[in-house]
C-alpha cells in the first residue's frame, strides 16, 4: 500500500505493508539511512526520530500509524533551530566514538531542549536513559547537552 | 614558523630515477612500502598525464595544495582514521585543515597487515608513518630544489610549501607535486623526525575526521551502503553452534511480499575453525531469506519454522560449566604453567593464610552495529563492504570457503559501529558473500540483534581457585592459583588461555599457576582486553584481599609488592614495575586516596592497577553501595603512562574514559548465560549496558616518560573492574569474588 509521508518537511511516498516499522521505511525505501537499528525492541534508542516534536523509537512505529504527523529525522536536524545546536555541541566536543548511536541522541537530546531548555543533570538523565551508547561517550554527551544548552558543562 | 632541516639527503637524487614501482623498505618490521607511481609520465618532463597523482601509497597531492592521506586500518570508533594520518601528516608539514582522509584499500603488499585490534595502530606506526610523511616532504623538497637549482639544505618548508632559505621563495606543495615524479624517494631510515617541540599536529586535541558525517547522519557504516540492485538478507543460524538445518519451511517465506528467495546454506565443514587470522566462526549452516527490504526478509524468516538436527553439545549449560569447574579443582589439575619456588611449603609456613575461588562469566561483545555485510558477486569475482576489523583473513575465508582466488576478492574497508574484538572475525562477510553468489545480485546481509546476541564470539568465562600466603611482615611470599578455563578440541579455547607471566608472578617467590580446561561448545574469542579484562579482577582482587589481610593500606601494599628493580623480565614479557609503581603514586595523589578513611558509612575507595597493551594503568573508584545493594559509582581517577607522547587528546581521553565505564559495566550488569547448549541472552533487554545516568565523571592523567607511544584502545579497562570491587569492599566489607556484581550480594 502507497503511504506519504511528511518527512523532515518533505511529503515522500513509500510503497509498503502498513505493519513495516518506520525505521526500515526510512532506511530501505526512502533512502534516509542516518536512523539506525540497533535492537528492533525500543530498547537502545539508535532508532529515535521525532514523530511531531516527540522523541520516539522508529522501530516500533508501523508506518501505517503515523497518518500526517510531522517526521523529523537526523538529516533533517541542520536546518532544525535546536537540532543544529546540538549538532554544534556535538561536534565542538567530538562526542563520538564509533558514532553508530549518536544520531539517536542527537535526536534525544534536541527533543529534550525543545521541551527543557535548561535541563537538570537529572533530567538528562531522564531524557536520555533510553539511548545506549556501547563506546560509553556518557561524559561527553552530558557535557554536549550542557553546552547546547547554555549551561556551564560541569 | 618554519623548522629547518638537516635531514634530507644532500645529494639530488632526481637522475635516473625508476618512475614507477620504486620499492622502499621502510620498517625493521619488514614492511614494505609500495610508492605507487600511476599513469604514464612524460619521458622529457617527467610529469604525469593525470592531473594528481600519488606521491607514495599514502599521499596525494592536489594542485590546490589539498593533500590526500589514506588511513591504513579500519576504524571502528578508535579513532585510526584520524590518527594515522595525524603522523603522516606531522611529518610532511601541512596544514591539518588541507588534509583530506580516505580510507586505503585492503592490499597487506602494499600496505602491511591491516587491521585494528590490540592497541597496536600507535606503536606499530609511531615510526613508520611519520617516516612516510616525512619521505613525501623530503620528495617534495627535492623537487624545489631541481627548480630552483639549489641543493636540498637550501630549503625548508612551513605548512603546504618549500621555502628557499637564502631568498625567501615559496613553492606551494601544489605546484611541486608533478615534479615528484623524478624524485627517487630517499631512503626513510635516513630522515630526521621533528623534534616535538616543532609539532603543529602530532599532540594537538582533534575531532575525528568522520564526525561532520556522524551528526548529520550522512551515510557511513557498514549497515548504510547500498549497490544497484542490492536486496536484503536475514541468516538464520542455529542456537546451538554448528547444529544444521533438519528442515525449514521455505515456501512460506516465499510467499511473503517481497522476498525473492529462500535457501538452506549447509555451511563450510571448518566453519568453527576458519583459517589463518581468522578469529571467531566461518560460515555457519544456516537458512537464507533474500528480499527487496530487510523487514521483508524478516517476515520471511519469521515463518520459516526452522528445526534443527541434534548437536553433541546441546546438553551444554553454565550450570554444568560451574560444577565441572569444582570437580576439576577437586582433583589434580590438568597442566602445570608455572612453578616458582616451594608453594606448599611456604603456604605452610605462612604467618596468614587466605583461600578465595573466584569466577566470571562469558560475556558479548554487543556492537551496536549488528554484525552485517553487503556483497556484490559478478562474473566470478567478488567484492564486499565490510565493517570489518580484519579484511585480508575475511578475503581468504572469503575465497577457501566460495572456492575463489584471493586476487578475485576486493575487500572495502567501511567504518564499523562498534568493534571490541568482535569484528576481528568475518562471519557476516562469508554469509554475504555466499548469498550474493547463491542469488545473483549484490546483497546486503544484517544480523538481527538477537543474532548478534546468539551468535558472537564470547568472552570465555573462568573459574580461578586461589590461595595466598603472607608472612609475619605481611609480605605476599605465596601465591596459587589453579585456573579452570575452556577447552576447543583439547587446545586451550581462543582467548581463554592465561600466561606464565601474568603479574603477580615473577613478584612472588613461591608461586604456582595450574590450569584445567572444560570442553566447550561455545566459540569463544578477543573482547577488548581479551585475558586481561577478566584477570585484572581475579588477581587485582585478591591482592586487594591479601593487603587487607596483611592490615596494610591497598595501594602502598601494591607499591611494595612490585619492589625495587624499574624492569622485571625479559621482553616480550618485560613487565615495567618503576612504571606501574609510577602510575599508583600518581592515582594515590590525584584522588582523595588519603582521606578515604573520612568518607560517610557505605562509602569506600578502591584500587586497582593493570599492566597490558603496553600501556601502565592505575585507577581509583568511588562508590556507594545502599542497603538495598544498590551499587553508584561516583567517580574514577586514572593515571596512565602510554609513553612521551598523546598523539590526539581528544580521542585519547574519549577512548580512556570509554574503556573505564565499558569495564564498569561489565561488572555492574553482564553475563551471558548458556542453557540447552545455546546462549539464554536476547537482546539488551537482559544483556543491559550502561545507560548515561549511571555513567561517573572520569577523570584522566597521562603521566608523560620517556617510551615511544602506544595505543589507548584497550588498558585503561582491565584495572576499572577490581577498582570497583575493592571499592565496594572498603564501603561493606563484603568482598565480590563472582561478577557481575548483583545487589543480592551486597544486601546490609
Amino acid at each position: 500500500m502507497a503511504y506519504t509521508l511528511d518527512v523532515n518537511g518533505k511529503a515522500l511516498r513509500a510503497d509498503v505493508d502498513g505493519d513495516t516499522p518506520l525505521l526500515w521505511v526510512l532506511r530501505d525505501t526512502l533512502g534516509l539511512v542516518g536512523t539506525k537499528y540497533g535492537c528492533g525492541v525500543a530498547a537502545c534508542g539508535a532508532c529515535t526520530v521525532h514523530i511531531d516534536g516527540q522523541a520516539m523509537r522508529a522501530c516500533q512505529i508501523p508506518v501505517e500509524a503515523v497518518g500526517k504527523a510531522k517526521v523529523s529525522t537526523i538529516e533533517g536536524m541542520a536546518t532544525h533551530r535546536i537540532g543544529k545546536k546540538v549538532q554544534a555541541a556535538w561536534t565542538e566536543l567530538d562526542v563520538a566514538q564509533c558514532g553508530y548511536c549518536q544520531a539517536g541522541q542527537i535526536m534525544s537530546a534536541t527533543a529534550l531542549l525543545a521541551q527543557t531548555p535548561k535541563p537538570t543533570d537529572a533530567q538528562i538523565d531522564e531524557a536520555m536513559d533510553g539511548n545506549i551508547c556501547r563506546c560509553a561517550t556518557y561524559v561527553r554527551i552530558r557535557a554536549a547537552i550542557k553546552r547546547a544548552s547554555g549551561q556551564k558543562e560541569a | 614558523m618554519t623548522y629547518h632541516d638537516k635531514r634530507l639527503p644532500q645529494s639530488g637524487q632526481q637522475a635516473g630515477a625508476s618512475r614507477r614501482d620504486v620499492l622502499v623498505s621502510v620498517s625493521a618490521a619488514g614492511l614494505t612500502l609500495g610508492f605507487v607511481v600511476t599513469g604514464k609520465a612524460d619521458a622529457q618532463t617527467g610529469i604525469q598525464d593525470d592531473a594528481v597523482r600519488p606521491l607514495n601509497a599514502y599521499v596525494t597531492v592536489a594542485p590546490d595544495g589539498k593533500v590526500t592521506i589514506l588511513a591504513k586500518a579500519p576504524d571502528v570508533g578508535q579513532g585510526v582514521k584520524t590518527m594515522l594520518p595525524m603522523l603522516i601528516a606531522e611529518e610532511l608539514d601541512v596544514a591539518w585543515e588541507d588534509v583530506r582522509v580516505e580510507m586505503a584499500p585492503n592490499d597487506p603488499k602494499t600496505y602491511g597487515r591491516q587491521f585494528a585490534g590490540g592497541s597496536m595502530a600507535t606503536p606499530m606506526h609511531w615510526d613508520e608513518h611519520r617516516r612516510v610523511g616525512a619521505v613525501a616532504r623530503a620528495m617534495l623538497i627535492q623537487a624545489a630544489a631541481t627548480a630552483w637549482n639549489c641543493g636540498p639544505g637550501d630549503c625548508a618548508t612551513e605548512p603546504g610549501a618549500v621555502i628557499h632559505k637564502p631568498t625567501g621563495k615559496k613553492r606551494t606543495y601544489g605546484s611541486l607535486a608533478l615534479a615528484c615524479a623524478t624524485v627517487t624517494p630517499p631512503d626513510p631510515k635516513t630522515l630526521t623526525l621533528k623534534e616535538p617541540k616543532d609539532y603543529r599536529i602530532v599532540g594537538r586535541p582533534l575531532a575525528q575526521y568522520d564526525t561532520a558525517k556522524i551528526v548529520t547522519g550522512q551515510p557511513l557504516f557498514g549497515i548504510d551502503q547500498r549497490r544497484p540492485g542490492m536486496l536484503f538478507a536475514t541468516y538464520v543460524k542455529a542456537p546451538v553452534f554448528g547444529a544444521k538445518v533438519a528442515s525449514a519451511d521455505l515456501e512460506a517465506a516465499k510467499a511473503v511480499k517481497g522476498v525473492k528467495a529462500a535457501f538452506i546454506v549447509e555451511g563450510h565443514p571448518d566453519a568453527f575453525a576458519p583459517g589463518p587470522g581468522n578469529i571467531g566462526q566461518g560460515l555457519m549452516p544456516g537458512v537464507a531469506v533474500v528480499a527487496e527490504t530487510w523487514w521483508a526478509a524478516k517476515k520471511g524468516r519469521d515463518r520459516l519454522n526452522v528445526t534443527w538436527s541434534d548437536h553433541p553439545t546441546s546438553q551444554q549449560s553454565s550450570k554444568g560449566y560451574a560444577d565441572q569447574a569444582a570437580a576439576l579443582n577437586a582433583g589434580k589439575p590438568q597442566r602445570n604453567l608455572r612453578n616458582d619456588g616451594d608453594v606448599d611449603a611456604a603456604l605452610k609456613n605462612a604467618a596468614k593464610t587466605i583461600e578465595a575461588a573466584y569466577a566470571y562469566p562469558f560475556l558479548s561483545h554487543a556492537n551496536l552495529e549488528p554484525q552485517n555485510c553487503t556483497a556484490e558477486f559478478r562474473d566470478g569475482k567478488l567484492e564486499v563492504w565490510a565493517p570489518t576489523q580484519n579484511p585480508e583473513p575475511g578475503r581468504q575465508l572469503c575465497a577457501k570457503t566460495l572456492g575463489l582466488a584471493p586476487e578475485d576478492i576486493t575487500v572495502h574497508m567501511v567504518r564499523g559501529g562498534g568493534g571490541f574484538g568482535r569484528r576481528l572475525a568475518n562471519d557476516y562477510m562469508v554469509e554475504a558473500a555466499w548469498i550474493s553468489r547463491e542469488v545473483g545480485a549484490p546483497v546486503q546481509v544484517l544480523w538481527t540483534r538477537e543474532d548478534d546476541m546468539q551468535h558472537d564470539h564470547y568472552r570465555p568465562a573462568g573459574f580461578h581457585y586461589l590461595k595466598g600466603g603472607l608472612d609475619a611482615q605481611g609480605n605476599l611470599i605465596a601465591l596459587a592459583d589453579h585456573f579452570v578455563t575452556f577447552s576447543n578440541k583439547d587446545a586451550i579455547a581462543p582467548s581463554a588461555g592465561m600466561s606464565a607471566a601474568e603479574f603477580p608472578s615473577r613478584f612472588v617467590p613461591n608461586l604456582r599457576f595450574d590450569v584445567s580446561m572444560i570442553p566447550l561448545g561455545v566459540p569463544t574469542g578477543p573482547l577488548r582486553a581479551p585475558g586481561s579484562n577478566a584477570l585484572a579482577f581475579v588477581f587485582q582482587s585478591f591482592i586487594d584481599e591479601m593487603a587487607h589481610a596483611a592490615g596494610a593500606d591497598p595501594l602502598e601494599f601494591q607499591i611494595r609488592l612490585l619492589g625495587d628493580q624499574e624492569v622485571v623480565g625479559q621482553a616480550p614479557a618485560a613487565y615495567g614495575a618503576g612504571r606501574m609503581a609510577g602510575v599508583l603514586r600518581a592515582v594515590r595523589d590525584m584522588s582523595p586516596w588519603a582521606s578515604r578513611g573520612k568518607l560517610p558509612k557505605g562509602e569506600g575507595l578502591g584500587v586497582g592497577c593493570y599492566y597490558s597493551h603496553l600501556g601502565y594503568f592505575a585507577e581509583v573508584c568511588h562508590v556507594a553501595v545502599s542497603a538495598e545493594g544498590q551499587v553508584k559509582v561516583k567517580k574514577v581517577w586514572v593515571a596512565a603512562d602510554v609513553g612521551r607522547q598523546i598523539i590526539n587528546p581528544h580521542g585519547a581521553l574519549n577512548q580512556v574514559q570509554g574503556s573505564v565505564l565499558d569495564g564498569l559495566s561489565e561488572a555492574l550488569h553482564q553475563q551471558i548465560t548458556v542453557a540447552n547448549g545455546a546462549v539464554e541472552q536476547t537482546n539488551f533487554t537482559d544483556y543491559p549496558i550502561m545507560r548515561i545516568s549511571a555513567a561517573c565523571p572520569v577523570e584522566v592523567k597521562f603521566l608523560k616518560t620517556d617510551f615511544n607511544p602506544t595505543g589507548l584502545g584497550e588498558p585503561a579497562l582491565p584495572p576499572a573492574i577490581p577498582a570497583l570491587t575493592n571499592a565496594i569492599f572498603a564501603a561493606t566489607g563484603k568482598r565480590i569474588r563472582s561478577l557481575p556484581i548483583t545487589p543480592d550480594m551486597l544486601k546490609a
